[in-house]
């Protein structure tokens, strides 16, 4: 054993290399393998053509997000494609032996929901799933991070992949964050700062005060959306925060084997004097609220801001004027005020309960604008279960709004929850890419109190004067 | 899936010269409900190669007939966002068997491999020179060695290097996939596993 000081990422990579490959990549140890109806059929049918089976399916986690209706979700699903696809995974998963909760299961949500808030994702770990926003359970300390189909079929038939290791990034905000700042105004932050393709080759470590102060559900946010500076993935030291989120979750350690788990997850974190490949360092005094106003999420910028000019923008050019152009927006343009549709709050980034509890603080006595329709989505029917506990349903209701049930939704607009062409939406989720929400539909990304203000104004409204 | 062999490919190439081509554009979601992989070549870039009534917007260069071949020529940061591998799937579907950009998205290159298409990784000033190239006769071939690792502008005699993994250029070469290579370690592995604190 070396004594050279190294990194979280080195500590956890290491440590599930099965084989080096010379010149090539590593054999990679996948302890958690998430899937979900849409990247897993093929995968399934590869395997079937190979006449080979799953080496250990109680590795693999498989439940159904993002197909599914919010309403109804008692009643058959009425798109046939979509209802086949969550009849392949039902049928796959119980062929092979591997747990599934799928449609109406008292534990189905989005899977980077409910990965975390059942304790199967733990520190220390390599998970996977065929999704790029896995990179959320790297809050815990875990390598985590989005693959292919064919990878899908990999660790199915092997539980590892080949992997070349990806260099180390480390970012660090310190100081606080300030008053109607929330952990997406941070990772927003960051990608506006370093672009959509600024982390892409590299593996991500968030450190200093920011994060220290952080809760789970913020650093899953942040976390959540490294894929969007192209990060393979993003990950924080587990701390007091993470155990005492951990302790206590049914597929958790307990017991010997919790203090057993707790004593290694306690070395998880990056040494002194170990280096990485590129640093980069931000002060939380200059972060504000942030907001979109391109076609993808580096194109963002603090509420009170200019859209800025082509020149001040790293991704500036032809892909800038065609990316304003599709929006309808011009350089220069103030964002606050822009008149607005739809408002979601939801998906793998914000629809954890410390979202809805920051939604419904700003609607609160307030009402619903007319001219906004808002989803409201769960990320779990745990998290729809809180919303109801604390009171929170009750608040939305009042206010005028409507709880829908849990699933990936208008994120990504695989279900019938599409924005219509031409339409502004300030979204909570992670991707204001073209058509994402829908074909034409026009995404402003943003933060829960952020849209909480759009939807109770009607217009792009800085949430800070509601604090 | 195993695939096909690649060694080299001539062809002309068909440019899209716009930067985060996210794979969102390559293939929309509401395409992804398949549960085979059969057929998305004909979605392949679907809102910017049809009008929502289904006719070809006659600007999109799929839809010029003077562009043809196997290869596309992408902007930087090519494949970013979702990991969806159906993109490289309705890429490959459609035809080309190589997508050279400046910059690739890693999950995006790495998907690309594994269905047998090469990504290739130029230099900007290379990859403008082929834009030009294209630009000037549409009809230009590049040649493709993955042996040698070098792309030319047959033309101009042009021509550049490229970097590839030994080990995914040993694969590609001989059309070989990683599943028959980990299914052989399959005790090592299980070896490891039993090791294992969780």
């Amino acid at each position: 054993m070396s004594n050279q000081p190294s990194t979280l990422f080195d500590k956890v990579w290491d440590a599930h290399v099965v084989r080096k490959i010379e010149d090539g990549p590593d054999v990679f140890f996948i302890d958690r393998h998430f899937i979900h109806e849409v990247t897993s059929p093929v995968a399934f049918l590869g395997l079937e053509s190979r006449g080979i089976g799953v080496l250990f399916p109680e590795r693999t986690f498989a439940t159904a997000d993002h197909n599914t209706p919010t309403i109804n979700q008692h009643l058959p699903v009425e798109d046939p494609l979509s209802a086949n696809q969550l009849k392949a995974l039902e049928t796959n998963t119980a062929k092979y032996g591997i747990s599934h909760w799928g449609l109406g299961h008292a534990k189905n949500g989005i899977v980077h929901v409910v990965g975390p808030e059942n304790g199967i994702t733990l520190p220390g770990m390599t998970i996977v799933c065929g999704d790029s926003h896995t990179s959320t359970h790297g809050a815990f300390g875990a390598i985590a991070f989005g693959i292919g189909t064919s990878e899908v079929e990999m660790v199915l038939a092997s539980q590892c992949i080949m992997q070349p290791k990806p260099k180390k990034m480390r970012i660090t905000i310190n100081g606080k964050l300030g008053k109607g700042v929330l952990p997406k105004d941070a990772v927003l932050y960051i990608i506006s700062q370093i672009s959509a393709s600024g982390a892409t080759g590299y593996f991500v470590e968030y450190a200093g005060e920011v994060f220290e102060n952080m809760s789970m559900e913020g650093r899953m946010t942040v976390c959540n959306m490294s894929i969007e500076m192209g990060a393979r993935g993003g990950m924080i030291a587990p701390d007091e925060t993470a155990f005492a989120y951990l302790k206590g979750r049914e597929q958790a350690p307990k017991g010997e084997a919790w203090d057993k788990a707790l004593a290694y997850w306690k070395t998880l974190k990056t040494d002194e004097g170990a280096t990485f490949d590129l640093e980069y360092t931000y002060d939380a005094a200059n972060i504000e609220p942030q907001i979109t106003y391109g076609t993808n999420p580096g194109l963002g910028t603090g509420i009170s801001q200019h859209i800025p000019k082509a020149e001040d923008v790293l991704d500036g050019g032809a892909s800038y004027a065609k990316s304003l152009a599709y929006m309808g927006f011009a350089e220069d343009d103030t964002i606050i005020g822009k008149p607005i549709d739809y408002v979601f709050l939801g998906s793998c980034t914000n629809g954890r309960i410390e979202d809805f509890r920051a939604f419904a603080s700003i609607v609160k006595g307030r009402k619903k604008a007319d001219n906004v329709t808002a989803w409201l989505v769960p990320g779990s029917h745990i998290v729809e279960a809180q919303i109801k506990e604390e009171g929170i349903l009750d608040i939305l209701t009042e206010a005028g709004f409507l709880l829908r049930q849990p699933g990936c939704s208008a994120c990504l607009a695989m279900n019938d929850d599409k924005i219509p062409a031409g339409k502004y939406a300030v979204s909570t989720s992670n991707r204001n890419f073209e058509g994402r929400q829908g074909p034409g539909a026009r995404t402003l990304l943003a933060s829960p109190y952020v849209a909480a203000a759009a939807a109770v104004t009607g217009k792009v409204t800085d949430p800070r004067e509601f604090l | 899936m195993a695939y096909d062999q690649f060694t080299i490919l001539k062809s002309s190439a068909v440019p899209l010269p716009l930067e985060n081509v996210d794979t969102d554009q390559i293939i929309p979601a509401r395409f992804l409900k398949a549960t085979k992989r059969e057929g998305f070549g004909d979605n392949l870039f679907r809102d910017w190669r049809y009008n929502p009534d289904n006719s070809p917007k006659a600007d999109f260069v799929l839809n010029n007939p003077i562009y043809s071949g196997k290869i596309l020529v992408g902007g930087r940061n090519f494949g970013s966002g979702s990991s969806r591998e159906h993109a490289a799937w309705a890429i490959y579907d459609y035809g080309f068997r190589c997508v050279i950009s400046s910059f690739f998205a890693d999950i995006f290159k790495n998907n690309s491999i594994n269905v047998g298409i090469l990504p290739v990784t130029v230099s900007p000033e290379f990859l403008d020179k082929i834009f030009l190239a294209i630009e000037k006769d549409p009809k230009t071939e590049l040649e493709v060695s993955l042996p040698e690792q070098t792309v030319t502008i047959l033309a101009t005699g042009e021509k550049e290097s490229f970097d590839i993994n030994g080990y995914k250029k040993h694969n590609l070469l001989n059309g070989f996939d990683d599943i028959d290579y980990l299914r052989a370690m399959k005790e090592e592995i299980g070896a490891f596993e039993a090791a294992l604190l969780f």
